[in-house]
């Protein structure tokens, strides 16, 4: 054994004993309650309340990635390639939601969405609308919260992809009479996929464990497999069953982090 | 053809801030010529480059294409071939894909576009590379898929930016070669900007020398190294031997020299080493020295020199069979013919 190996045994330990073990009576607890074998599983994965919850989280997961991704790559190309003034905006703009719980940031966009919050008061007074329009309790809203949440995330990856790019590059397809719409498409967004990819990676992988903004800001009618877990916990105990949902969701994540990975290494320039 | 006047430049500057990166050049590219910008680093060669090719406004002075004021056009618009310093090829995009970019732009069709890639492919001695992405080729097949990419449209001019300094020193030789061949081939006039000397020398028909922002020189490779224009030249290109003059100028450290003709209106003479002999008894200029140092070189070697003035010269002698080699501390004299000195 190579002597550095020592070292890093507190950290393994650590995890070990804070996540492995957990993980380990999660998966038994899976398969023993309240009927030994993979009962559980079967209803988990055939019962069309958690099927649907599932498909939903997927769905749900999939926009708020989308949406995340895509505003975090015209907010990174402006932190990036902006002016000096404008890149000091978005990089305020990028920090201080990071020091904003978030829980206040899910009761910020309740204040800002519900039927008698400021979006509505204002649309009101203008006249614009005649009644109160329904922006909480639903999707739109727990997709605005979680992308909200993620944009900051999404940043990083793609603003060192950004960094990395040669400028060299860019100037030798402007040099070929390339127009500035071709030069992004054909050029700047291809060489920025590998900041795509592991921002979309980033967020797509913690959008699915989201509990707290789709709680508050789906009012119930858009119940998520975080809330489905806690409901399967604390309201009705049936812990097997949250904990087959669990390790679903796991396989299911980890399926998809590695053909995302796989991807990931072909577009790395 | 290779009389044309292609593009002229009068007086052109260049400010960064305050600093001057270039000041008052003005110079003449022929059609078909291969023309070095040689300098030291800062000496605004590149900028001069980048500005011929518009990828920099000039701060003065303008710039014509046979005989068109191009001094506002873009990069595009003069529609000029470059090779970057790094290469810039799309990481992305395969050899093929990199060499079809320009051609896309420019609309061709898939079949001449085709034609032309493959064309290009094996010009630049890179078939069976074709599907390659940048990263998985060296630095010298890079090397060749830039300059394929820009010679793919046929550009009237070729500009290249320190096109090797990223290659060893073999490779580089092959490429010195290969882009000759090309320039031979194609009659595209290439602008070419190096540091290394012998390089500028080796591939030009013309070199331009620029120190501090300023051109020096420019000549035929045997005109600005035989007949340097100023110190710097002298100084910068190849190994040059400076010599004070005595006070009364009439020659070197106490001995009495034949001294070029408008040797009185300067303070030094010079003198290329491969230009130095050891005296025989015919010899005029013999010139007492002593030897300081010798480095063996394999087929030669180099010694250094010091006249009774303290000042050092650089001489090189073959290893072969003949004469041994002088001890340290030897005396010597050393002889040249007064043509191939000049006054500094």
């Amino acid at each position: 054994m190579r002597p550095y190996l020592l070292l890093i045994c507190p950290v393994l330990l650590f995890l070990g004993a804070s996540y492995l073990l957990p993980f380990l009576g999660i998966v038994q607890l899976s398969f023993t309650d309240p009927d030994p074998g993979f009962a559980q599983y079967g209803h988990v994965l055939s019962d069309p309340l958690s099927l649907g919850v599932i498909g939903r989280t997927l769905r749900l997961c999939l926009i708020v990635t989308v949406v995340s991704v895509t505003s975090a790559y015209v907010i990174t190309l402006l932190w990036v390639r902006g002016s000096p003034l404008v890149r000091m905006i978005t990089e305020l703009c990028i920090m201080i939601p990071f020091w904003i719980s978030i829980l206040s940031r899910a009761f910020g966009w309740l204040s800002m969405l519900s039927n008698r919050g400021l979006l509505n008061t204002w649309l009101q007074d203008l006249g614009l609308i005649d009644s109160a329009i329904q922006m909480t309790r639903n999707e739109f809203a727990v997709v605005v919260g979680m992308s909200h949440y993620l944009i900051p995330f999404a940043v990083f990856p793609l603003a060192t992809a950004m960094r990395n790019v040669d400028e060299r590059v860019l100037t030798a397809a402007d040099g070929m009479g390339a127009s500035r719409l071709r030069i992004f498409w054909q050029v700047y967004l291809p060489m920025t996929a590998s900041g795509i990819m592991g921002a979309t990676l980033l967020v797509f992988v913690f959008s699915i464990g989201f509990y707290v903004t789709p709680a508050l800001l789906g009012g119930g009618q858009s119940v998520l497999v975080a809330e489905l877990i806690y409901l399967w916990i604390f309201q009705i105990p049936q812990w097997g069953m949250a904990a087959a949902m669990s390790v679903v969701l796991m396989i299911a994540v980890g399926g998809i982090l590695y053909l995302l990975i796989r991807r990931y290494e072909d577009v790395t320039p | 053809m290779a009389n044309t006047t292609q593009i002229e430049a009068h007086s052109v500057g260049k400010m960064f801030g305050d600093f001057h990166a270039l000041r008052d050049v003005s110079l003449d590219i022929k059609e078909g010529e291969f023309l070095s910008l040689l300098g030291p680093s800062g000496s605004g060669k590149t900028t001069f480059l980048t500005m011929l090719g518009g990828y920099q406004n000039l701060t003065s002075g303008k710039l014509l294409l046979e005989g068109q004021d191009m001094t506002n056009w873009s990069a595009k618009q003069r529609g000029f071939g470059m090779v970057f310093q790094g290469y810039a090829l799309f990481p992305h995009l395969s050899v093929a894909e990199n060499i079809a970019f320009p051609l896309k732009v420019k609309k061709w069709s898939k079949a001449q576009m085709s034609a032309r890639v493959d064309q290009m492919i094996e010009m630049v001695g890179l078939s069976g590379h074709a599907h390659k992405k940048p990263k998985a080729l060296s630095g010298g097949q890079q090397q060749r898929v830039a300059l394929a990419r820009a010679l793919a449209y046929e550009p009237k001019v070729l500009l290249l930016d320190e096109p090797f300094s990223a290659l060893d020193k073999n490779l580089r030789g092959q490429m010195q070669e290969e882009l000759r061949r090309l320039h031979r081939d194609l009659g595209t006039t290439f602008v070419f900007v190096t540091h290394d000397q012998e390089e500028a020398l080796a591939l030009s028909t013309h070199v331009a020398i620029f120190n501090q922002g300023a051109l020096q020189q420019i000549g035929t490779p045997s005109e600005v190294y035989e007949h340097p224009a100023n110190r710097f030249t002298a100084e910068f290109l190849g190994d040059i031997n400076i010599m004070s003059l005595d006070a009364e100028k009439g020659g070197v450290a106490g001995t009495k020299i034949d001294l070029p003709t408008n040797a009185s209106a300067f303070d030094h003479i010079a003198l290329r080493p491969e230009h130095m002999r050891l005296a025989g008894e015919t010899d005029v200029n013999k010139l007492p020295v002593t030897v300081r140092d010798m480095v063996y070189l394999g087929s030669k070697s180099r010694l250094v020199l010091e006249t009774k003035a303290g000042e050092e010269l650089m001489f090189y002698i073959d290893n072969g069979p003949g004469l041994p080699p002088p001890d340290l501390g030897a005396g010597l004299h050393v002889a040249w013919d007064t043509g191939d000195s000049f006054a500094l």
